[in-house]
């Protein structure tokens, strides 16, 4: 007896959130800070301490993912992250499966079209061995040939999974369509003919070049001290190549406007909606996220929210949010909604947007924005896991050691002509919409 | 959809008590738990009702959902719409949930807003007001809920569809976010009344979670929830089931379906429903058996034998009311979904004749002692065990016992609980296959 329902999805996370500081409150004061660890080997990690409970979370990226595969072999990145806990250094794939899950040892990998990622999650009492099996699988997996056509199995069976799973089938249409000729319109999980390609020897030659030093961030939060860590650093990561070698990918601008229709027999349409963002760095970016948060961004608080689901009853779910992608930021959404009811909601979404383009904005709107991503910050610090995503993310977009104390300067700074001209500039263009269903009254819209 | 971590929760080391809560009860009967946690100034801050799916009323299954979406719909005080962005104003993050023994209500927030949340809670457990249109328009979203969860997707339909064939008579046959038709049926009276009958302070339970102390919590509540008077509520009876006595077969055939799986679902004891000594047991046995890589049907199917993409188990003790022990497992591509449904069968009867060892039980235990260390780490990850617990028939007192229960369980005990649940005619046999065209292609 165990479906459960919640009033409302939780969207995908991106880590952008809020900051330390309780800014509506004034009662949080920052967390312990944090730290660098560096070791012997110049293996570095920032860290997070927290003793309360015996254990740490460790979390790790190394740039380069489903977008640097190799053109007709898509897939290898996320292959590669199915199997390099399968098997390394003297364990074969059962005993290093054993050695993990005997000793509540969690280690996972995964790929997204950036990067390599994964988590390591052991008790002290089992931290040597930890990261020691973390060790072996980054520097010696082995790529075994059961493991390996199981693992290919696995995906196939989910790419199957997948065909008809509107949810997927809509995202995928979406930057297909955006990133024609551009490695971003590839699939990160590959197609059943690039997975039954690609073979050990890529594997190995993945494990070989794109896994080194140079392209690698960690995070660590937990119940583990500077002088603990250093030694675990060096020894865990310090026989990795120093330099990683990625094909380049140029950076991309999506293509604009038009709506792109997957037909498929099923009640609902699925529809993923986006353009390009901003880049994280920009001077706007901030300004730039907050007026998100009031278009899309803000759950029940946000204008789609109100306008789609609670005014008219058209969805369960609606949302945006800024996608940090390396090579083409940008802003993504999503609603799903009955057939009968897309071409309602398709315009609602751009009607909302060219609200906010115009500047049609309140100063209590504003407020209320920066109150809750300035306060709700903390409420990201309650788990080590969490944490060392967040460690992790911070390093990857370069945000700075001391991101989680200034996070919440930033957002208070941004004043509401800066949210108006960042608006302005997010969502001047068109919106991409990509359907999966059976949608009517579309016909005038779509794009051939 | 389905929380498997959920129960994977209590002490590990040391003697008894991992969460070490403080409990109490309210003048007016409304029970309360409080686990302290100072790492973040943030407490996660939750109230359960004793009441969801399978109480829902006859031709409306479904309708404590309904009410948990109108929850957020205004009081006297709260304008309609107003409470989820009051929440976000103060930098707090809120939600709903709902399931066959329960729905539940939370805020994430900084500690010194907990007063506040207390109070909007305790407010809208009486003074729920509902205008004709705000009804009408959560219908229509429930719908489309209905429609994203279940019917744009074979595989839910196939849960409905054996849920519905698992139990005749008792209401977790019911889909938890009801029936299409019944949904339409909803009106804001189904929905009030509903709330009359359920929504009382002793009908209710507190958890809270974070930067706080007990003492803090009862000053709160007491002034809060402490408020509104206790009234009586009604018994919770369902139809009991009778005995199974033939296996049941399910097949949803779809155009949809590439990918063929198949479920087996046996009807089982719950921590506190007949037959409750072999729960502990059964939570041993679902990780021996289909828990992880190592697990005897995932080496079995998906390494040894090569003919399964996947294979695992689910059971979960909590439960007011009989559950059931769950076996799912897929074909990779290329082998016929009998063929994965044989050695399964193979394997179960194997399990049966042959028992398990003893070096297995012990290794299953300890991690899933070590495991449940990691519990701690979530704020609501915490509350939730105590809410489920609470509304499905346990106490705290158990919740904190469930390291020794599992450390006592014994390898004789495995088997038993193996053959008393493990019986081809309590099962129900679901598989998701595509239409037959496609079968012969």
């Amino acid at each position: 007896m165990s479906l459960r329902l919640d009033r409302r999805r939780f969207l995908s996370s991106c880590l952008m959130g809020a900051s330390l500081l309780l800014a509506g409150t004034r009662t949080g004061q920052p967390a312990a800070p944090v730290e660098e660890v560096v070791g012997a080997t110049g293996v570095r990690a920032w860290l997070l301490r927290e003793p309360s409970i015996p254990f740490v979370s460790v979390a790790f990226r190394f740039e380069g993912g489903g977008a640097h595969d190799p053109e007709g072999l898509d897939g290898l990145t996320y292959l590669a992250s199915g199997l390099l806990d399968e098997g390394a250094g003297p364990y074969d794939s059962k005993a290093f499966r054993s050695a993990l899950e005997d000793n509540a040892i969690r280690l996972s990998f995964d790929a997204d079209r950036d990067a390599l990622t994964g988590g390591l999650k052991t008790l002290n009492d089992t931290r040597e061995l930890a990261f020691e099996l973390l060790r072996l699988a980054l520097t010696e997996p082995r790529f075994d040939e059961e493991p390996v056509e199981r693992i290919r199995q696995q995906v196939m069976a989910e790419l199957r999974r997948r065909e008809t799973d509107p949810d997927y089938r809509s995202g995928r249409a979406w930057f297909a369509r955006a990133f024609a000729g551009h490695p971003y319109a590839r699939p990160t999980r590959g197609t059943p003919d690039t997975i039954a390609r690609i073979g050990i020897p890529h594997l190995r030659q993945f494990a070989a070049t794109r896994l080194s030093r140079d392209n690698l961030v960690i995070g660590v939060a937990g119940d583990i001290t500077p002088r603990e860590l250093a030694p675990l650093l060096d020894r865990t990561f310090g026989a990795l190549p120093p330099a990683a070698q990625l094909p380049m990918v140029p950076p991309a601008r999506p293509a604009t406007g038009g709506v792109v229709v997957e037909r498929m027999a099923i009640p609902q349409s699925v529809v993923t909606f986006g353009h390009a963002g901003i880049d994280r760095h920009d001077p706007d970016y901030y300004a730039a996220y907050v007026a998100n948060y009031i278009l899309g961004g803000g759950g029940f608080s946000s204008r789609l929210t109100n306008e789609i689901r609670e005014k008219r009853g058209l969805a369960y779910s609606v949302y945006s949010y800024l996608y940090d992608s390396r090579y083409a930021p940008l802003w993504l959404g999503g609603v799903a909604t009955r057939n009968d009811q897309v071409a309602t909601s398709i315009e609602l979404v751009e009607r909302e947007a060219a609200r906010m383009a115009a500047g049609e904005l309140a100063e209590q709107e504003l407020v209320d924005a920066k109150t809750y991503l300035t306060g709700s910050f903390p409420l990201r610090l309650t788990s080590n896991d969490r944490i060392a995503e967040m460690l992790v993310a911070m390093q990857a977009q370069e945000l700075g050691i001391d991101y989680l104390d200034k996070r919440n300067g930033y957002i208070e700074a941004v004043t509401l002509a800066d949210t108006r001209r960042a608006a302005a500039r997010l969502f001047a263009g068109p919106i991409l919409f990509s359907v999966v269903g059976d949608p009517v009254g579309l016909e005038d819209r779509l794009t051939p | 959809m389905v929380a498997s971590t959920l129960l994977l929760a209590a002490p590990a080391e040391g003697a008894a008590g991992l969460f070490h809560p403080t409990s109490f009860t309210l003048d007016n009967g409304m029970q309360v738990v409080v686990v302290e946690n100072h790492r973040a100034p943030v407490v996660a801050h939750w109230v359960w009702y004793r009441v969801g799916t399978a109480d829902s009323p006859p031709g409306k299954s479904g309708l404590p959902h309904y009410l948990e979406h109108l929850m957020f719909k205004g009081t006297e005080k709260i304008p309609p719409g107003e409470f989820s962005k009051i929440v976000a104003r103060h930098g707090g993050n809120d939600n709903a949930m709902t399931s066959y023994d329960f729905t539940a209500y939370f805020q994430m927030i900084a500690k010194d807003r907990l007063g506040m949340v207390m109070e909007m809670e305790a407010d809208r457990m009486v003074n729920l007001r509902l205008t004709e249109q705000d009804a009408r328009t959560e219908r229509d979203v429930i719908l489309e809920e209905r429609r994203m969860r279940v019917d744009n997707e074979p595989a839910a339909v196939l849960g409905e569809q054996v849920a519905a064939v698992q139990y005749l008579n008792h209401p977790y046959r019911l889909p938890v976010i009801g029936w299409f038709h019944e949904i339409e049926s909803y009106t804001r009276e189904d929905a009030y009344a509903f709330y009359r009958d359920w929504y009382a302070p002793n009908n209710a339970i507190l958890v809270v979670v974070g930067d706080v102390t007990a003492d803090e919590v009862r000053e709160l509540a007491e002034k809060t929830y402490g408020r509104n008077p206790p009234r009586p509520v009604p018994e919770r009876r369902r139809l009991a089931e009778p005995p199974q006595r033939a296996e049941r077969l399910v097949e949803v055939r779809d155009a949809r379906v590439r990918q063929p799986s198949v479920v087996v679902s046996y009807l089982a004891p719950s921590y506190v429903s007949e037959g409750r000594e072999h729960a502990y047991a059964l939570e041993v046995l679902s990780e021996l058996l289909g828990s992880g890589t190592t697990s005897r049907l995932y080496r079995a199917l998906v390494v040894d034998r090569g003919i399964a993409a996947g294979a695992s188990t689910f059971y979960r003790g909590a439960s007011l009311d009989p559950t059931t022990f769950r076996i799912d497992a897929s074909p990779r591509p290329g082998v016929e979904l009998a063929e994965v449904e044989k050695a399964l069968d193979e394997e179960i009867a194997k399990l049966l004749s042959e028992g398990v060892s003893e070096e297995e039980v012990e290794r299953v235990k300890r991690r899933m002692l070590a495991e449940a260390v990691y519990a701690r780490d979530s704020l609501s990850g915490v509350a939730r065990i105590f809410g489920v617990a609470l509304t499905t028939g346990q106490t705290v007192e158990d919740v904190e016992a469930w390291p020794e229960r599992i450390r006592a369980v014994t390898r004789e005990q495995v088997e038993a609980a193996a053959r008393a649940v493990l019986v081809r005619e309590r099962a129900v046999r679901g598989r998701l296959l595509p239409v037959a065209d496609e079968v012969r292609r």
